[in-house]
């Protein structure tokens, strides 16, 4: 599903973010990505979903070679995976009914095919009487429930969340992570970069673990340790 | 791309044009005024065009004959006139007619010359192709036999000549600099509401539309920007000139000369707005957020 081999990301300032990275990601499994602020979790993160290019090293997303990508591909590689981020990043101008549509309409489906489907993810996630709310109208909780909707409208293969519950409080953090789940049930891979040790120890999943610019720990299961 | 799709993109941009609110209202006004200077300098500039070339062509050789020269010989003299390069109608009028006609001009009292007492000669009046024509043909009408003297106003025609160049060039300056100021105040008014939505563009690019997706809807929004932004000029400049052209007429009637009629004028110039509009406001969007589709 996923394969990174020898990643290595050096920024146009000079700064080695990643090191010699590489492992390989199952279809179906859970993955959570930790360590310390700029350890380089969002760096191995945004490579994933393309919005930074590995300096060297080779990175397969299914069908996708991404160090050799052509731009033109990028929209139709992206429609295979789910992004949810910290800050939720909804088109404000947009209802939660056309945030979690435009993700289909994008892929040009039919207005028969996508109004059903958004309110099949849209209850999923326990937003169904919120269709016609701006993302203004929302608390920060909802806001990322109608971005994982977005996430899942295209039934991707894999979700990618980068620190997805990092804005939010504990009851509603469990709430998200509740959702992550199920959909991983369901059978598509998530990967998780997070800061929050409560929800990685109290659910364990496979666990990559990145310091320095380098994967230190890769564990099924793992947890925090008390030193970190 | 499939029809439902433009359909959608075109429903997404109104929508969009009405969300943004305050944003759109101030891009529209932009425009607005924009437009209505540009339709004004354009009428402005058109009919000052027109009128200048009307007096240009107003000018004309007057060729008058001698005194005693016979109705044969004034016929010769008719289809010699006729022969000269670039003479494009010779018309016939009498001393008698012409004194007529400064009766009319400058009184009455003229009228004492009528008959045998009339000074004035029987004249042939030449009008050339080209304005700028009538020196060289009255040079060469003035070498003919039984002419007296041929005229085409001297330096008087000379300095219209030259005022007229100036004011044709001047107008063509002012015409393509207005041009200039309407799509560098349009276009970056575009780019201001643009720049204010370049997060929106990355989400965009991230749930995986493509460029093209994403263009549309920016250009259609800039397009309706742009033609929202024409009407109010419309309405104002085809009320305004015809307020003018009313007031102009009785001037115009006495002088011979005429400003562009109505119609189709000002649908041509309504037109001619509303096209700077769309064209500008939309291919404004599709320059602007050219550097926030890069991959």
């Amino acid at each position: 599903m996923i394969q990174m081999k020898n990643v290595m990301k050096q920024y146009d300032n000079g700064v080695i973010a990643i090191k010699d990275l590489s492992l390989t990601v199952d279809p179906g499994e859970f993955l959570y990505v930790i360590g310390p602020s700029g350890a380089g979790k969002s760096t191995v993160i945004k490579m994933l979903y393309h919005e930074l290019k590995p300096t060297s090293g080779s990175i397969q997303v299914g069908k996708y070679d991404l160090a050799t990508m052509a731009p033109s591909d990028v929209p139709y590689f992206r429609r295979n995976i789910g992004i949810v981020f910290q800050d939720f990043k909804l088109l404000p101008r947009l209802t939660v009914f056309e945030n979690v549509a435009y993700a289909m309409q994008v892929v040009e489906a039919k207005d028969e095919d996508i109004k059903p489907r958004v309110l099949h993810v849209l209850k999923l996630v326990g937003l169904e009487q919120k269709l016609r709310r701006f993302p203004s109208e929302l608390s920060g909780g909802e806001q990322q429930r109608v971005a994982i909707a977005r996430a899942i409208v295209n039934a991707p293969d894999v979700v990618i969340a980068d620190e997805p519950t990092g804005n939010l409080d504990p009851d509603t953090s469990e709430g998200i992570m509740d959702i992550l789940e199920r959909i991983n049930a369901d059978g598509t891979t998530v990967i998780m970069a997070t800061h929050n040790r409560e929800m990685v120890n109290e659910r364990p999943h496979r666990l990559l673990e990145i310091a320095g610019g380098r994967l230190v720990r890769d564990e099924q299961g793992g947890s925090y340790s008390d030193e970190e | 791309m499939k029809s439902n799709v433009f359909m959608r993109h075109v429903r997404d941009s109104l929508k969009s044009l009405k969300r943004n609110g305050w944003m759109s209202v101030a891009a529209v006004s932009a425009v607005t005024v924009t437009l209505l200077l540009v339709g004004i300098f354009l009428a402005l500039l058109l009919n000052v065009n027109r009128v200048s070339t009307q007096v240009e062509n107003d000018v004309r050789v007057r060729v008058y004959i001698q005194k005693g020269t016979t109705k044969k010989q004034q016929a010769a003299l008719k289809d010699q006139l006729e022969g000269l390069a670039n003479v494009k109608k010779v018309t016939y009028r009498s001393a008698s007619q012409e004194l007529n006609s400064i009766v009319g001009s400058y009184g009455s009292q003229w009228a004492m010359f009528r008959g045998d007492q009339n000074p004035l000669n029987n004249i042939f009046l030449v009008d050339t192709k080209d304005a700028k024509d009538t020196i060289s043909v009255a040079k060469r009408a003035d070498k003919f036999k039984h002419v007296s003297e041929a005229t085409y106003g001297g330096t008087t025609a000379k300095k219209l000549f030259r005022t007229v160049a100036t004011i044709q060039r001047w107008g063509a300056f002012f015409t393509i600099l207005l041009l200039f100021v309407a799509v560098f105040l349009i276009s970056n008014t575009i780019r201001i509401t643009i720049l204010s939505r370049r997060d929106e563009i990355k989400v965009m690019r991230l749930v995986g539309a493509t460029n093209a997706y994403i263009r549309w809807p920016f250009l259609l929004e800039g397009a309706w920007t742009g033609l929202f932004g024409s009407l109010l000029p419309m309405l104002i400049v085809d009320f305004g000139y015809g307020l003018v052209a009313r007031n102009a007429h009785f001037t115009e009637a006495a002088n011979g000369f005429s400003l562009y009629p109505n119609m189709p004028f000002l649908v041509w110039l309504d037109l001619g707005m509303a096209l700077i509009g769309i064209v500008i406001g939309g291919l404004g969007s599709v320059v602007s957020m050219r550097r926030y589709l890069k991959a």
